[in-house]
């Protein structure tokens, strides 16, 4: 049970972008550390979309993006910005605003 | 476009910033990259910008601005000083930013290992975008400081630099320096980043800025050495003051035009020619400044436009002065034959002036052109700064086929030379020397022609007076020697006769050697 589901209210809904470049390692990496982090701690409350920004040049340009894999939580707010191969879960869910303490025990990262 | 095969010449990329070309031989080199390092205000933004407004509106290249510190924003906003107006060439699509700016509102969490794959895609989508000749990146320094991860900055920095290669653009990449004599850049590596080197500095030099630009390497072709002056205009950016190249181009005139007297003109083997230069020396009082209203005069005459740039009188002063010896100054300016700039040289910089002179040339476009005086724009800069102008001045009169004449005064009443003339009298192609002679307790004045490129001239230092009508020559000073020294020695009957037979048989001499040869 995490912190916000006891102070009650609905949970909220994840809306997540993943920047990456084409198929290198550390797309790959991020793409199954992400999704396995977030069947973990947001089963059916988000969606993720993820971006090649080699085929979508222009959405990388209007949001910005330099470093890939880049994720970016805007809903909810705030804004966050997680840059890297999302090996470090702990650094994942700060940025994500997931309390630690959610996480599953025996959780590692996946690593290019 | 595809990068030059090994083997192939380096080819360069005019770039339109005023004489940057010349300094560079014909450009930067294309399809390669060039680092630009500079310390803060040292004009490194200045130059990647004009390095693409150039492109779009001389050369019809698109460009690309990649900024890594300033966000694309201010860019725009700081820019239109200069007359460019990047908002219009975007939606024209010959320019397009990659705003790689830091977001201070975003906070960045680091998880992993990553690359500046976004980065680059970015760039090359905006090449394609705008189908960009040109790319301007600014400035690597800042990359470093955008991540903590300065291995991962520097391979992916390098990564971009053969991305640019490989598309075939001609890249300029500035880098911050700490001081503007030190490492090329800050990081160390920026340097082995791009293929070419150039350095930006700002200098306090006797309590004024300097700014030059050096070329420190073009790899594989040629390029002018050491430090070049520029300056910064508002209305247009960096312009570039080349020193010697310019004048190789220069064509020599044999029109001859009149210096506004006869006499004058009959010692100069018939005149001045029309695009040189002419030094006249003299103490405070010789008559200087009534040689340049003569030679004012001789060009309204002719239906020359003339243009004085006068550094020690005021307007009023000049116009009495010339009506004191008949010449009718408003009437010549207002028959559009002259323009009288009347300013205190220190108003501005050595550089500034010269872009300054140039820009009235351009617009009044007159063909006689006289600065009186020379000596006092010396008070304004080093004496490095000033021999820069004279040599900048010099060569952009005879470009556009203007007569200059330039005075200068002598420090001392009598005899002497003055430090304009030690630095410029190579310069010139004819130099006047204006002298007090004192003839057995009486002030006379004499005038020679000391030197005149190119042509025959009377080598007598000849006696003249001032009066309602100007300058009237008369005879040679035949009785006395040392005159240009400034100890005029009264020589007896006896001497002359000596020196005179000495000379006529020098002359048989020679006439002998040439009939045998």
């Amino acid at each position: 049970m995490s912190g916000s589901e006891l102070q009650g209210g609905p949970l909220p809904h994840y809306k997540l972008m993943l920047y990456v470049t084409g198929n290198t390692p550390n797309a790959a990496a991020a793409i199954a550390n992400l999704e396995r982090i977030c069947e973990q701690e947001l089963r059916g409350r988000y969606d993720l979309e993820i971006i090649d920004v080699l085929e979508h040049p222009q959405l990388a340009e209007d949001e910005k993006i330099l470093a890939t894999p880049t994720l970016i939580k805007r809903v909810p707010p705030p804004l966050r910005r997680v840059i890297g191969d999302l090996s470090d879960t702990r650094k994942v869910l700060l940025g994500l605003e997931l309390p630690p303490a959610a996480m599953a025990p025996g959780a590692e990262g996946v690593h290019p | 476009m595809t990068a030059p095969a090994g083997g192939l010449p380096v080819q360069k990329l005019p770039t339109g910033i005023p004489s940057f070309d010349v300094i560079a031989k014909g450009g930067l080199p294309k399809h390669r990259t060039t680092l630009l390092s500079g310390t803060a205000g040292s004009g490194k933004t200045v130059f990647a910008m004009q390095f693409l407004s150039a492109g779009i509106r001389d050369a019809g290249d698109a460009g690309v601005f990649v900024t890594f510190e300033e966000s694309a924003a201010d860019i725009r906003t700081n820019m239109r000083s200069f007359g460019w107006d990047l908002e219009r060439w975007e939606r024209e699509r010959k320019l397009a930013f990659v705003d790689a700016s830091p977001d201070p509102d975003v906070d960045v969490i680091q998880s992993g290992s990553f690359d500046l794959g976004a980065l680059l895609a970015r760039v090359q989508h905006a090449v394609r975008k705008v189908g960009a000749a040109r790319v301007s990146v600014d400035s690597l320094g800042a990359m470093f400081s955008q991540f903590s991860d300065q291995a991962v900055v520097r391979r992916e920095l390098f990564r971009i630099a053969s991305a640019l290669k490989e598309m075939g653009v001609t890249a300029v990449l500035t880098a911050e320096r700490s001081e503007d004599y030190g490492a090329v850049a800050r990081f160390g590596v920026e340097e082995f980043i791009a293929d070419n080197v150039m350095i930006l500095r700002n200098v306090l030099e006797d309590e004024s800025r300097r700014r030059t630009i050096e070329i420190l390497k073009f790899r594989g072709t040629d390029h002018q050495k050491g430090e070049v002056p520029l300056t910064i205009v508002p209305a247009g950016g960096m312009v570039v003051i080349p020193l010697s190249a310019i004048q190789l181009r220069q064509r020599s005139s044999d029109v001859r035009i009149s210096s506004g007297n006869r006499d004058l003109d009959a010692m100069c083997g018939g005149g001045f020619f029309r695009d040189s230069v002419i030094l006249v020396s003299g103490a405070t009082g010789t008559g200087k400044t009534l040689t340049v209203t003569q030679f004012l005069q001789g060009g309204a005459e002719s239906g020359e436009r003339c243009l004085l740039l006068a550094f020690e009188e005021s307007r009023e002063q000049l116009f009495r002065n010339a009506s004191g010896w008949g010449i009718d100054f408003e009437a010549m300016e207002r028959d559009g034959k002259l323009r009288v700039v009347c300013d205190y040289p220190e108003v501005t910089g050595l550089e500034d002036w010269l872009l300054a002179i140039q820009g009235i040339v351009q617009e009044f476009k007159p063909t006689r052109v006289a600065i009186d005086s020379l000596s006092a724009l010396e008070r304004v800069g080093t004496v490095k700064a000033f021999r820069e102008f004279v040599i900048g001045i010099t060569s952009f009169l005879k470009h556009q086929e203007i007569t200059g004449l330039f005075t200068s005064t002598t420090g001392s009443l009598m005899g002497g030379s003055s430090i304009t003339e030690t630095h410029i009298s190579t310069l010139t192609d004819s130099i006047i020397l204006l002298r007090y002679v004192e003839m057995y307790g009486r002030m006379k004045r004499g005038i020679t022609v000391l030197k005149m490129r190119g042509s025959m001239h009377d080598k007598d230092i000849r006696e003249f007076t001032i009066d309602g009508a100007g300058m009237h020559l008369g005879r040679a000073f035949r009785h006395v020697t040392g005159i240009l020294a400034g100890a005029p020695v009264h020589l007896t009957p006896g001497d002359i006769e000596r020196v005179w037979s000495e000379v006529q048989s020098d002359g048989e001499r020679e006439r002998r050697a040439a009939d045998e040869g």
